[in-house]
């Protein structure tokens, strides 16, 4: 179990050494996200069109260990853009994968720049 | 740095220290505890807890680094053995010397041991310390290898049948063995005594009364303990609770001032006879009365701390003992004087042996005042009644009301949380006064329920006063010109029925469009599945709407399971199926290797099909004559229903044929919270209709509709709405009682509570519904006719668009499914991996 969770941590900018394509900004619903897959990891991609804003974030909750963060609603806390997971509505903020619900509990955020109309992805590998 | 010496690491010794370092001034001070057990201070009360699988560190007072943290030296396992008083030192075991300026005797008690022949057997504990409970343990673990199963607790008070619980824990037969001719005879009197006594023994808890012990029998380790007239109960363990006994001996040896029975003597500053030397918790002796409660001791904390920082507070002259608390699952409280001379009150009392219910008051001889009371079975009461006994409130006129409720009457007789007195403490734990909790919101210093729990710490202890305080800031904000609203959440100042209202007047269509004119952020998983739900009721959008702002289920118009496969329910209208669609399901389910359930709804579950599986699954239903069922979404789910008289012999009228009729009309409707009906064909109620939103029964000369029943955590059966009435009659009211649930219900509210709290009631919902007292009959028609119109099957939808089957892929640039499913076999089938 916790094998599959450090297979996820925090990207700086800085630290991005591969940018990965994951596709087209329309495979992506407004306001809304999508799962794809990059070398063994599950990643949420998230078009916070509201904002003007993307996000990328391991598609893995640490609640309960399920891929399933990706089809999770968005939305805001004061001013933190926030997603929550489908299964208990775990909280995490969208910008440095904190909780929000009060667990001890944290994502990896991964940066994201869009190139025309594609979304790319930062990794450090 | 002023030194003061803490003996004695229990709870109250604890609090003393914590008490202590909350004071401004207190970093003048430097405090060193000394304990005699091994481990810091831990909650003694809830003992019990550690065979139910707690641990010592569970029960900790503090975290490890507390003691750290507050600069307080914590010396565990070094037993103080003299006070020299004249040079103000105390000398330890290990032969250590310390100097003090305030000395503080927390020491507590030990357990009373009555000198019973025999009792240093093999075999007989006390119950005290967590070395207590681990030699308990370890004696419980031997004897049942050995095939035993029964053993003893000594003393039928609170701790002796907390005791007597933690051995059931264990794995025995209790027998709980009492001197006396009651159970807890300081709280409870004879009626309350068995009353708690068939519960207790309907648990397999022996109980046994007016029993002296003259020996324990046994070699070296007990087998027995005769009683007196020969009588030998035969137990192979025995734990000993009959009473504490004060641990005074470092006062005597300082000659300090004790009392005849032990204790040391303290004034209400809690100061022994040598004014720079406390005395605080079961080990002091105050107005000739040692206190085995926590309340008492840690006021007492409270007060010897505030005196050594040379402050005012005193201790107050009559302390109160009244308890409330769960003993082994029966509830149990006891306040003011349970017992009350002939002279001095008149007692009420209340005996339900049917439903296990034991309520005594003790009336003034004026008839004005409570002075004490007992509940056994059902202490709701206890807040109520203990603050009208606190305060000495005028009780009502016919104070029987307050133990059996105002019966016929309208309001409650007992008057809300706003008649008490500023000074009346709401919050016991904590000390909390019904003041301080209002004035933190009328002078602005809180504004919220959560800035009142922060500030106040109240209901943060037991949280039996949570009701209490949630009404009184309720009402201070009310006071204050606020309008208490329940808004929806921080996106939106409105209820979710004002929102209906303005999607509906603005013509509103979507969420964005509502959050940027009337909203505020960028909404949230609260608000969003609620606008999806408004948008369904108000334009009849399926899930295929808006689906990113859609809940869970909905989202995939599937219900998620613990692995992130779904669930697929095909709806089954009325229960009904053919044998060749039956064949289909398990077709299906067999391709696609789901687990298949029948559900409570008389319809089919099938588990584990993968989000890239749906729609193809799907496909196949549609094509051989399914819909959607629903049963991811907050609407409507199922008809249930019984055979009626087409088949049954009993049966008076077509409740299968209804049902479907009902089921069809309602389908797809969506809700504030799931809505379930039911036709039963007669009375016997084989569709179990009054457990449903809505039920109908067919009676002589037509069908009897009831409303607002639910199942879940609070089961509520349903209400009779109307009598002998015919179907399209039946039709009529539920459509317009359906609109104005879903029109006028907060979020996630089901049909009982949301009757519960409309003002009025069922009488005024039959204004509404029947009489058409609100003029608003013909829309509800024409708005339910409308749904019922546009009705289309969500699933339906998606299989006739490609675009819309696009969402049901775990991955957007590759086919893979998730690697992280895993299964287990379970009875020929499968289940998902344990968590």
């Amino acid at each position: 179990m916790e094998n599959i969770l450090e297979q996820y941590s925090s990207v700086a900018l800085n630290d991005v050494k591969v940018w990965f394509n994951a596709g087209k900004t329309s495979d992506f619903p407004a306001d809304g996200g999508n799962c794809v897959k990059y070398k063994g990891k599950q990643i949420a991609v998230i078009n916070f069109e509201r904002r003007n804003e993307w996000y990328a974030c391991q598609n893995l909750c640490p609640h309960k260990m399920e891929m399933v963060l990706s089809r999770g609603m968005i939305g805001s806390a004061d001013e933190i853009p926030k997603i929550a997971c489908p299964m208990h509505k775990k909280t995490f903020s969208l910008k440095d994968g904190s909780n929000l619900s009060g667990d001890d509990l944290k994502i990896a955020t991964y940066p994201v720049k869009i190139v025309e109309d594609e979304v790319l992805i930062g990794f450090m590998d | 740095m002023i030194k003061i010496i803490v003996v004695g690491n229990g709870m109250v010794g604890f609090k003393f220290c914590e008490k202590f370092v909350s004071k401004s001034g207190q970093e003048k001070y430097q405090i060193t505890v000394f304990g005699e057990e091994p481990r810091r201070a831990y909650d003694r009360v809830h003992l019990s807890e550690y065979f139910a699988g707690k641990t010592a560190d569970d029960l900790s007072m503090s975290t490890a680094t507390w003691y750290e943290e507050n600069n307080i030296i914590l010396n565990t396992s070094e037993l103080v053995t003299d006070i020299h008083k004249e040079n103000k030192t105390i000398t330890t075991h290990l032969e250590n010397t310390h100097s003090y300026d305030y000395l503080v005797l927390a020491t507590g008690s030990a357990a009373f041991v009555p000198p019973i022949e025999g009792v240093e057997k093999e075999g007989v504990f006390v119950y005290r310390t967590i070395e207590d409970l681990d030699a308990i343990m370890a004696h419980a673990k031997k004897i049942k290898q050995n095939g035993s199963t029964e053993a003893a607790v000594l003393g039928g008070g609170l701790l002796g049948l907390e005791a007597a619980k933690a051995v059931r824990d264990l794995g025995l037969n209790a027998h709980v063995v009492e001197f006396a001719p009651r159970l807890m005879p300081r709280q409870l009197d004879k009626g309350a005594s068995n009353m708690l006594r068939s519960k207790i023994e309907e648990l397999g808890i022996k109980i046994h009364l007016s029993k002296s012990t003259q020996y324990i029998d046994g070699e070296n380790t007990i087998t027995g303990m005769m009683f007196e007239e020969e009588e030998l109960l035969k137990v192979d363990m025995l734990v000993i609770s009959a009473g504490i006994k004060p641990r005074d001996e470092l006062g005597r040896g300082a000659g300090l001032e004790v009392g005849v029975r032990g204790g040391v003597v303290v004034n209400n500053k809690m100061q022994t006879s040598d004014p720079n030397i406390f005395a605080i918790g079961e080990v002091a002796l105050y107005n000739h009365m040692i206190y085995g409660l926590v309340a008492p001791g840690y006021e007492m904390a409270d007060v010897a701390a505030e005196q050594i920082m040379q402050g005012e507070k005193t201790m107050r002259e009559s302390i109160d003992m009244s308890t409330q608390l769960k003993l082994i699952g029966v509830e149990v409280a006891s306040f003011g004087d349970p017992f009350i001379e002939q002279q001095e009150g008149t007692p009420i009392v209340y005996e339900n042996k049917l439903n296990g219910i034991y309520k005594r008051i003790n009336i003034s001889k004026d008839g004005k005042a409570l002075l004490g009371g007992i509940l056994v079975g059902d202490s709701s009461d206890y807040n109520t009644l203990f603050q009208i006994y606190s305060n000495g409130m005028t009780i009502p006129k016919n104070p029987e009301d307050l133990i059996l409720g105002a019966r016929g009457g309208e309001s409650s007789s007992m008057g809300s949380a706003m008649d008490l007195p500023d000074t009346a403490v709401i919050c016991s734990c904590e000390n909390v006064t019904k003041g301080s909790i209002c004035c933190s919101i009328t002078d602005g210093t809180a504004e919220t329920l959560g800035d009142v729990v922060k500030l106040t710490k109240a209901t943060t202890g037991c949280g039996g006063c949570k009701p209490m305080v949630v009404d009184l800031v309720k009402e201070a904000q009310k006071s204050l010109g606020k309008e208490v609203k329940d808004v929806v959440c921080e996106h939106f100042a409105y209820s979710r029925q004002e929102l209906y209202d303005i999607v509906k007047i603005n013509k509103f269509t979507n969420h964005n469009e509502v959050l940027g004119t009337v909203g505020k952020g960028d909404g949230c998983e609260i608000c969003k599945p609620v606008l999806s739900s408004i948008f369904s009721s108000i334009y009849n959008d399926t899930a295929n709407k808006h689906v990113v702002e859609q809940d869970s289920n909905d989202r995939f118009l599937a219900n998620i399971q613990r692995n992130g496969t779904y669930s697929v329910v095909p709806r089954v209208t009325g229960g009904e199926i053919t044998p060749e669609k039956l064949i289909v399901l398990g077709e299906v389910a067999k391709k696609y290797n789901l687990y298949t359930k029948i559900t409570g709804g008389q319809r089919i579950d099938l588990f584990g099909a993968e989000l890239n599986d749906l729609p193809e699954i799907w496909k196949i239903l549609i094509d051989s004559g399914f819909e959607s069922g629903h049963a991811y979404g907050k609407s409507l789910r199922t008809v249930k229903s019984c055979v009626g008289n087409t088949w049954c012999r009993y049966g008076m009228d077509d409740s299968t044929t209804f049902a479907i009729e009902l089921e069809n009309r309602y389908k797809g409707l969506r809700s504030p919270h799931k809505i379930k009906g039911g036709v039963s064909g007669c009375i016997r109620e084989c569709a179990e209709a009054r457990g449903k939103d809505f039920g109908i029964i067919a009676v002589e000369g037509g069908w009897n509709l009831y409303i607002s029943g639910n199942g879940g955590a609070n089961p509520k059966h349903a209400v009779l709405f109307a009598e002998q009435v015919d179907k399209e009659t039946c039709f009529k009211y539920l459509d317009r009682f359906l609109m104005f649930y879903i029109r006028t219900a907060g979020p996630l509210v089901r049909t009982s509570t949301w009757l519960e709290k409309l003002e009025g009631g069922l009488d005024y919902l039959k204004q509404v519904v029947i009489e058409d007292s609100l003029g608003i009959a013909e829309t509800l028609d024409k708005e339910m006719q409308e749904l019922v119109d546009s009705y289309s099957c969500e699933w339906t939808e998606v299989i006739e668009s490609p675009e819309l089957q696009k969402r049901f892929k775990h991955f957007t640039n590759s086919d893979d499914r998730d690697d992280n499913i895993e299964y287990v076999p379970m009875r020929g089938q499968i289940m998902p991996r344990p968590w």
